[in-house]
């Protein structure tokens, strides 16, 4: 430890910190504009200048180690001096057109000019012109800009992975860029446009829409994949404008993945705004009581049953489950992807390790799964631990997959599933060596005939390999949305029997439905299951409720309404509230306190936010045949990242992303 | 000064590049310097090959970007890390250059000696319009450079890899009309200085002992 003095405060800080985390450690704000934390130190801005008592001249104080006994001065004649005389150098050639700039009201370089800087400009000559690059659908360019920090060449290059960004030419002609024109490959992009201090980088569907004190901010999670990202939804009179993470080091950091943060453009497109009823085959606009009313007479004296969708929240799938259970219904399913969970135990279908768990993790085997695509953020989190534990990872899967950073392709089916169960793969080898191993297996592993066996097959390695000790649990399912686990935890895995009468459809495909069934399908985009519908029940997004999400890890987190449903669509567990007084079986709960309360009582994890990290003792596996795997290869489980859901099929954005980044699968 | 901005794309790059046999023995031997894990280290030098090999097989030194990628991958690299370093130097062409570099020293000592002159013979007699020029004929390609190193002989005419020193308007033209011709006059000094020794000869150290 070193103990350091800034400006007579005195703090204690590990040896090797740098003087900007000293400062931040005795509650002195440094500016900054190339020093992130989460990126190498590039030293290249020089905003950060302080004073060191005996130095001759200030130093960047991102880039200078602690010595025990420093004196340092943050805010000195000569650090103020330092400060504007940088600020009027990055000012010279940046362009004065904060009135038109997207990054205006929230810019580093607007607000560090005001704290920092001088009040007037000396440079009379001409400003230096750079063209705007192309990044791709989401990253909108204004080089113009660019003040050089290098934090997006950084970033691509170190927490994305891609390593495509450079800094070209040299001096006045230097240039950020890919130098070949092409879009960015990466589903992280958009934190380019959070990482960037200026406004060079900026969204390019948010171009020109609003200031951001104009917008009210709303906390919430992100459910388009299954990371649980923390999220603020920023809204104006009604409508999302845009989202952005927000920090939270256990889960995303501070990351985000681009369907979650673009797609919300979908939320206003194809959406169901009020009831229909299907009357001699052809769907009318219906009220609700209409609505209700149809329900009734069409669900009467036939076996019910419900399913639930990707994009489900607690409160409703608990709602629809008591529903189901006055009614006198046990037939509910959340499986529309027929993956065979088995749900008989928690630890089998969460991210038992924690997404901040893999940092601890010392060999990591992915089964099934492209983590990539499945959820760039967890994918983020698996390369910082290779790039700074250089920790083996074996793939099982399809070979040759770019997953941004090395992986020793052991396979791409079921055979080698099998050889590591035996124990006689080299494979094995790594992982007894390992202290903390770890699996990640991918849902999309467990959609096919043999899914109940490979979910049996894969406990078993992570078991015979020491992934499961009683104060480390390596075995993970990786889900695809934010919806997918609260129904697990829910109990909707009883299934639905071939003669069903009548399926209560929540948000969910309309899969294992038979002929003549009649089916009410309530959610807030419609696709097939609108389609197929008797009755549809317009129900709300994630942005336009008070809701409870589950994440892979089985992190439980809330969302809050942002916005309000559109037209007559209503918060769905209140619909299902509606709905049972109508059908006779009156919910007993008509408040979200009273829905919560009644959440905590199904299932105990549900009662609030929060996480436990927890080991494993008991290491009974799943139901399912271990030695049932066939031999068939995994095949990538998403084909299309940017259109995997509803929300993100009706997004025009990403169809844009779509067309761009998977051209043959454009329609 | 409007700098010559060369972004690499408004003109036609080759659709591939391989390296021939005499840059692939270069190759091998240049990468063998640096320890294993460090080839990357090896880069600019490997772009100085793709450049002399673009010479002999198209007569103009350049690096197209098929040949960066060409590197990148030889040494194990990002595309873009060595577009940044091929950018960065001044050395490499990153566009089509004329049968003859000519790279004029502009730094002080050389343009205190001169060297606006031979800059003058240059556009004169070459028939270059300016700097990050190539004549119509496709012969000289003209280049501003910073300080060569050759101060003492200042000022300093490059053509390719080789240096003219001493220079001035008359020897200037001289050297043209030779490369023009299909010569190539002996490098070093143009009036006869002895290596960097004082014009006439040396005036010290004349007395060796022993002699
Ligand atoms: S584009 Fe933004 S992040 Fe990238 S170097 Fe320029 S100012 Fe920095
Ligand atoms: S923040 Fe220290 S030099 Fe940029
Ligand atoms: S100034 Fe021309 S060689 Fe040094």
């Amino acid at each position: 430890m070193a103990k350091v003095t800034v400006d007579g405060i005195e703090v204690e800080v590990p040896n090797g910190v740098s003087v900007l985390q000293a400062c931040e450690a005795a509650g002195k704000e440094i500016p900054r504009f190339c020093y992130h934390e989460r990126l190498s130190v590039a030293g290249n801005c020089r905003m950060c200048l302080v004073e060191v008592e005996k130095a001759p001249k200030p130093i960047a104080s991102c880039a200078y180690p602690v010595a025990d006994g420093m004196k340092v001065f943050t805010d000195s004649p000569m650090v103020r001096n330092g400060r504007r005389g940088v600020m009027e150098f990055l000012l010279i050639n940046h362009p004065l057109d904060c009135p038109i700039c997207d990054q205006g009201g929230e810019c580093d370089l607007q607000d560090q000019a005001m704290a920092f800087g001088g009040d007037a400009s000396r440079y009379r000559e001409e400003k230096r012109a750079v063209k705007d690059k192309y990044l791709g659908p989401l990253v909108k360019t204004i080089m113009n800009r660019c003040i050089q920090c290098t934090r997006c060449v950084r970033f691509a290059t170190e927490v994305a992975g891609v390593p495509e960004l450079g800094a070209t030419n040299r001096g006045e002609n230097m240039e950020i860029g890919t130098y070949v024109e092409k879009a960015l490959t990466t589903e992280l992009s958009g934190n380019l446009i959070d990482i960037c201090p200026v406004g060079a980088l900026t969204s390019r569907p948010y171009a020109y829409v609003t200031r951001p004190w104009e917008l009210r901010k709303t906390d919430s999670v992100d459910v388009l994949d299954a990371t649980g990202t923390n999220i603020r939804v920023d809204a104006r009179a009604g409508e999302v404008l845009r989202i952005l993470p927000r920090t939270n080091d256990d889960v995303n950091e501070e990351w985000m993945a681009d369907r979650g943060r673009f797609a919300f453009d979908g939320l206003k497109r194809r959406r169901l705004d009020r009831p229909w009823v299907r009357k001699n085959g052809k769907l009318h606009p219906a009220s609700w009581a209409e609505a209700f009313t149809a329900i009734a007479a069409g669900i009467k004296g036939r076996k019910i049953g419900a399913v639930a969708g990707e994009l489900v929240d607690a409160e409703a799938a608990v709602a629809l489950r008591d529903l189901m259970a006055a009614l006198g219904s046990n037939h509910l399913e959340c499986r529309t992807d027929g993956a065979a969970i088995d749900a008989s135990r928690r630890d089998f279908y969460t991210f038992n390790t924690g997404i901040a768990g893999i940092e601890e993790a010392d060999a990591l085997l992915i089964i099934g799964s492209n983590p990539r695509l499945d959820s760039p953020v967890i994918n983020a989190r698996i390369r910082k631990r290779v790039a700074t534990g250089g920790i083996p990872v074996g793939f099982i899967g399809p070979r040759g997959l770019n997953l941004t950073y090395a992986q020793d392709w052991l396979g791409e089916g079921g055979a080698v599933l099998n050889a590591l169960i035996g124990g006689q793969h080299r494979f094995n080898e790594v992982l007894r060596a390992a202290k903390r191993p770890m699996l990640i297996l991918g849902r999309g592993a467990l959609a096919r005939p043999d899914g109940a066996s490979v979910l049996a097959a894969a406990w078993q390695v992570a078991a015979q390999n020491g992934m499961l000790q009683p104060d480390w649990h390596g075995f993970n399912l990786l889900h695809h949305f934010g919806g997918q686990v609260a129904p697990l935890d829910l109990g909707f895995t009883t299934g639905i029997p071939a003669d069903i009468g009548a399926v209560w459809l929540l948000g969910a495909e309309p899969v294992g439905v038979p002929d003549g069934a009649f089916v009410i399908f309530q959610g807030h985009h419609g696709e097939a299951g609108a389609a197929r519908a008797d009755v549809i029940l317009p129900g709300a997004a994630y942005t336009e409720k008070d809701a409870t999400w589950v994440n892979t890890e089985g992190r439980v987190q809330r969302g809050r309404l942002a916005v309000y449903p559109p037209g007559e669509a209503r918060e769905d567990w209140k619909i299902l509230r509606a709905a049972s007084e109508v059908l006779g079986v009156r919910l007993p709960y008509d408040s979200l306190a009273g829905v919560r309360a009644r959440l905590a009582e199904a299932n105990p994890v549900l009662a609030g936010p929060g996480f436990e990290p927890h080991g494993c003792t008991d290491t009974a596996g799943p139901a399912g045949d271990a030695g049932g795997v066939s031999e068939a290869a995994f095949l990538p489980p998403v084909a299309n990242y940017w259109q995997a859901d509803p929300i993100s099929r009706a997004s025009a954005t990403m169809a844009e992303c779509a067309r761009t980044y998977l051209p043959q699968a454009a329609e | 000064m409007v700098a010559e901005m060369s972004t690499g794309v408004e003109f036609p790059q080759p659709e591939s590049f391989s390296f021939d046999e005499e840059s692939m023995k270069a190759i091998d031997t240049i990468v063998k310097r640096y320890p294993p894990g460090k080839q990357a280290s090896a880069v600019i030098p490997l772009l100085y090959v793709v450049q002399r090999q673009m010479k002999r097989q198209t007569g103009s030194a350049w690096v197209p970007n098929k040949g960066m990628d060409a590197v990148a991958e030889r040494l194990g690299m990002a595309p873009i890390r060595v577009y940044e370093v091929a950018t960065f130097y001044f050395m490499f062409n990153m566009k089509p250059i004329g049968k003859f570099h000519l790279q004029v020293c502009g730094t002080t000592p050389c343009w205190l000696r001169g060297s606006d002159e031979v800059a003058r013979a240059c556009r004169d007699t070459a028939k270059v319009g300016g700097y990050g020029q190539t004549s119509e004929d496709g012969m000289f390609t003209m280049s501003e450079v910073e300080c060569l190193g050759g101060c003492v002989n200042a000022p300093i005419l490059q053509v390719d890899d080789d240096y003219y020193e001493d220079m001035d308007y008359e020897s200037t033209v001289k050297l043209i009309e030779a490369l023009r011709r299909g010569e190539r006059p002996a490098p070093g000094s143009v009036i006869g200085r002895q290596t960097s020794a004082p014009e006439g000869g040396p005036l010290t150290l004349l007395d060796v002992p022993g002699e």
